[in-house]
């Protein structure tokens, strides 16, 4: 649209994207190795994960800007963006569950408190 | 579950559209709207939402793609019934961009401090969990918080109870109590973002009845 520099300048942007996206990938793929327990580890697989996942996503956007590629992109997208809590939830409930948190790092843990502890109950406003 | 343990409680403030534990009936949340009028609504509007996905995810939107789609849909919506969640708020476009901004940003925020937690020299970090309750307490807020939650910088949702709204938020990377203290602010800065955005007035009286917002109006 704009000359030969403006497709160089999108040509920068894609590499970026898919460098930068890639890089967080491997980057939650480390903290998956590295992080002590599930419940943390839940913590690299939505973040990192899903903007590596986004940011490529936009890469391909940009390049290959048709119409119904676009709408299969963003549907992946959404579909990322309200599957991965969902599955990180999921997996880090029933972790907890099952006693396989270390609760030697927690520092506060107010579920476990939950059970003896009423006072977090709403009052009944009558 | 201890949601179950629990009696019901019609009369808690912020949840008008679960007056029994019984699952879809008597929502009376918005007047005027008779309940199979509502109900007819929300189908209708899973069903468009369904034929959308299926067309786009054939590529193109054809006669046999909408049809198609529109069969898939009813067989969905019949044989894998979910829970009704119906939407009684409205769109505010303006909070909506904000929160999406906003939201951009902390995701990449977010992302950063996982990857940097990740790679650092030195000891596992401390992580909490922490009990927050909303001041708003429809499904529909509750899933829209938790979901935005999971996705922000050092939240993750560990579980959540129905019948009083809590949210059991996994903190990581704790070093302070005031660092506590931010985080649950936080959540009720998002959970106010949130009801702007998409909340009924009433949601919206709510969430400045109940409590003061910690950290102010952003």
């Amino acid at each position: 649209m704009s000359g030969v520099s403006g497709f160089d300048l999108l040509d920068v942007l894609v590499a970026g994207c898919l460098v930068t996206g890639g890089l967080l990938s491997l980057l939650a793929g480390i903290a998956l190795v590295r992080f002590p327990d599930v419940l943390s580890r839940m913590h690299a697989a939505t973040k990192p994960q899903v903007l590596g996942v986004l940011l490529i996503l936009l890469a391909l956007a940009v390049s290959l800007r048709d119409g119904a590629d676009l709408a299969t992109l963003v549907l992946i997208g959404g579909f990322q963006l309200a599957t991965a809590p969902l599955t990180a939830q999921m997996i880090g409930r029933a972790a907890y569950r099952t006693g396989r948190v270390r609760s030697d790092l927690l520092v506060v843990d107010e579920l476990a408190d939950r059970n003896d502890g009423p006072e977090e109950r709403p009052e009944r406003r009558d | 579950m201890t949601a179950r343990d629990l009696p019901d409680r019609p009369d808690l403030p912020g949840r008008p559209e679960l007056p029994s534990r019984r699952r879809g009936r008597g929502w009376r949340a918005v007047p005027g709207w008779r309940p199979d009028r509502r109900r007819f609504r929300d189908h209708l509007v899973t069903i468009a939402w369904l034929v959308a996905v299926w067309s786009l995810l054939w590529g193109e939107f054809t006669l046999g793609n909408l049809l198609g789609g529109a069969v898939v849909a009813v067989v969905v919506l019949v044989f894998l019934p979910l829970p009704r969640v119906t939407f009684g708020g409205r769109l505010r476009p303006l909070a909506l961009a904000d929160l999406v901004v906003r939201f951009v940003f902390q995701l990449v925020v977010a992302s950063v401090q996982v990857a940097w937690v990740a790679v650092r020299p030195g000891q596992p970090p401390r992580n909490a969990i922490i009990a927050v309750r909303l001041r708003v307490r429809s499904d529909l807020n509750l899933t829209l918080t938790a979901e935005v939650l999971s996705l922000v910088p050092g939240t993750l949702i560990v579980e959540a109870d129905r019948e009083t709204g809590t949210l059991y938020v996994h903190v990581l990377d704790v070093r302070s109590a005031e660092q506590l203290a931010q985080s649950r602010a936080r959540i009720l800065t998002l959970e106010a973002r949130l009801v702007r955005a998409v909340g009924s007035d009433a949601e919206l009286r709510l969430l400045s009845s109940t409590q003061p917002e910690p950290e102010g109006p952003t």
